[in-house]
């Protein structure tokens, strides 16, 4: 009996083959926490007097949530992440380096890897061919510490993908669309498998998109195959030799089969307060948008801006609209700068916040106002994500939020591509 | 375990428990503990007495990792978490912190009815409508972690993680 890819992996790193529904332990490949859940995680170590890596290159903690920080108590978290990482020889990324799962990516996913992170969108990676599963702060405490977890192996729920991405249309919408179909529980401790032609010329930035909504369905991780566009990906960032083919066998057992036509996708958004509340754009009405937010780990690569400055350029931001920009890294930040994303996008009329996590919880960098309706390009709109519970988000790709910033209301990115 | 039935529905998230934009209180338990579910039910936590449960729908703690919001439902003094349904790394976290997440029927439980959960037999008894249901066990590996107390008080005893013998 074949094995999918989940069970190999995790197979790999218990020492034995595995099946679905046992319970194992595995090593850790990578294991990081951020400044909102770090510290807890710190504490947690001390609290099991072991205040030191299994392997000091394998563990991070990220300053991305409140980066950079602003307020005193935040401030002071950061500063005993800074210390700890100092005294225990833990690298600690400081305040305008990005998003901790987009600096996994760009610097220690590789397919095959088993990635543990103290934030849910960890399963990210999973678009590298990884098994990257979010956990909180106690379990990657003891990842960290002891370099180990255990896990119960995951039944695959199979995406199937077939046809080609219409103009106007993209990753995120698909993802939204699974998420509609799936439910907001209704992948529970499954994986989703990406697969299917659609998605086997998919270039990284829109995989890291698919993988990162996983858990909107409730699953463990979602993940990917590795192939060529995951070769290349690793080339271009200069660990070309981490590539590894991963794949399920051909004859691995599946709990479910879901299979998208992606030719007849429409532009879909995620209306208030579920991922899974999906209308496609023809349904969405006349709904005014006070605040347009492109970013987020789910969409916040260099390729989003792109596709947001080429509808943008030579226009402008509607006046009653707020349009905030936020870069998933540094990198992608020095990029966009050097080839002229973000001028045009600051031209266009938008605010252009430092590499982080930005408005996505609230914290700081474009909370909403009392009935503020906002469409972002972020994985969750649940109530109060943004920081008012009296608010409205709503999601989209890139695309259709930069033709909504120029509307003002949620509009079709399929008119101005 | 005695203690009165909170009521809350469906797809309660880790926002609505512990909001992000008292995010600056993660270092403050005792301070976020105040405002335990305030985004699903304002004031909560001047309702409740020690020892009463959440009861809730399906998918409860969707959302974020962030472990401060079983934290913080085990300090405002809730005996356990009664659902249909878990999201996945709030169940797993609630059993790491040693806050009761029980997998049961709440349909048939109504706000202010009178509960008592016996965890050792697995059965919860509703006193004010005179029935009782039984729920699952724990996994055998979160039992262990729960008899202990918790993830922290296993590892201090154990050193090292280890699975049940099976």
């Amino acid at each position: 009996m074949g094995k999918t890819l989940a069970e190999k992996i995790l197979g790999e790193h218990a020492g034995r083959e595995v099946s679905a529904g046992e319970v194992v332990i595995v090593r850790v490949d990578v294991a990081y926490a951020q400044d909102g859940t770090g510290p807890l995680t710190v504490r947690q170590m001390q609290s099991m007097g072991i205040e030191k890596a299994f392997d000091p290159s394998r563990v991070v903690f990220f300053i991305d949530h409140a980066s950079p920080s602003p307020r005193l108590e935040l401030s002071n978290d950061h500063k005993f992440l800074r210390e700890f990482g100092k005294q225990a020889g833990i690298r600690v990324s400081d305040i305008g380096n990005g998003i901790s799962h987009q600096l996994i990516n760009e610097e220690y996913a590789a397919p095959g890897m088993v990635i543990v992170g103290a934030d849910s969108h960890t399963c990210s990676n999973g678009a590298m061919g990884a098994f990257a599963t979010g956990m909180g702060s106690t379990d990657v405490a003891v990842a960290m510490a002891l370099g180990k977890t255990w896990m119960r192996v995951p039944e695959t729920i199979k995406i199937v993908a077939s046809g080609w991405f219409p103009r106007g249309v993209y990753a995120m919408d698909l993802i939204l669309h699974i998420t509609g179909i799936i439910s907001s529980s209704g992948a529970t401790y499954k994986v989703l498998e990406f697969t299917g032609d659609a998605l086997a010329s998919l270039p990284m930035h829109g995989r890291l998109t698919l993988s990162n909504l996983s858990v909107e369905s409730g699953a463990k991780a979602g993940i990917f195959p590795s192939d060529t566009i995951t070769r290349e990906h690793l080339d271009r960032l200069g660990r070309g030799q981490q590539f590894r083919e991963v794949s399920s066998d051909a004859d691995a057992s599946y709990e479910r089969v879901l299979e998208v036509d992606v030719s007849a996708l429409r532009p879909t958004v995620a209306f208030p307060h579920l991922v899974d509340n999906t209308r496609t754009i023809d349904e969405v009405g006349d709904v005014p948008i006070n605040e347009v937010w492109i970013g987020s780990s789910a969409n916040g690569r260099l390729e989003d801006f792109q596709e947001a400055a080429r509808i943008l350029k030579g226009r402008k931001a509607n006046p009653g609209t707020r349009l905030i920009v936020t870069p998933a890294s540094r990198r992608i930040l020095l990029e966009g700068m050097r080839d002229g994303t973000f001028m045009t996008l600051a031209e266009a009329g938008a605010a252009i916040t430092d590499p982080g996590c930005g408005p996505c919880l609230g914290i700081h960098e474009g909370v909403l106002a009392d009935g503020d309706n906002c469409l972002a390009t972020q994985p969750r709109n649940f109530k109060g994500r943004m920081g008012n519970p009296n608010s409205f988000i709503y999601l989209g790709s890139p695309a259709l939020a930069a033709a909504t910033a120029i509307s003002g209301k949620i509009s079709d990115p399929r008119e101005f591509v | 375990m005695k203690g009165k039935a909170w009521k809350f529905g469906d797809d309660i998230s880790t926002d609505l428990i512990a909001p992000g934009r008292l995010f600056h209180l993660r270092s403050n338990l005792p301070e976020l503990t105040k405002h335990v579910l305030e985004d699903a039910r304002p004031g909560f936590i001047n309702m409740i007495a020690p020892g009463d449960f959440v009861v809730a729908g399906k998918n409860f703690g969707q959302g974020s990792s962030r472990e401060h919001a079983p934290t913080i439902i085990k300090m405002a003094g809730i005996g356990a978490v009664l659902a249909k349904g878990f999201a996945r790394i709030f169940y797993r976290n609630a059993i790491n912190i040693g806050l009761p997440a029980i997998i049961c029927d709440t349909d048939r439980i109504e706000e202010g009815d009178e509960l008592e959960v016996d965890l050792d037999k697995g059965t919860v008894t509703n006193l004010t409508r005179g029935f009782s249901e039984a729920f699952p066990p724990l996994p055998p590996v979160m039992q262990r972690i729960f008899d202990e107390g918790g993830l922290v008080p296993f590892i201090k005893k154990y050193g090292d993680l280890e699975l049940p013998a099976s």
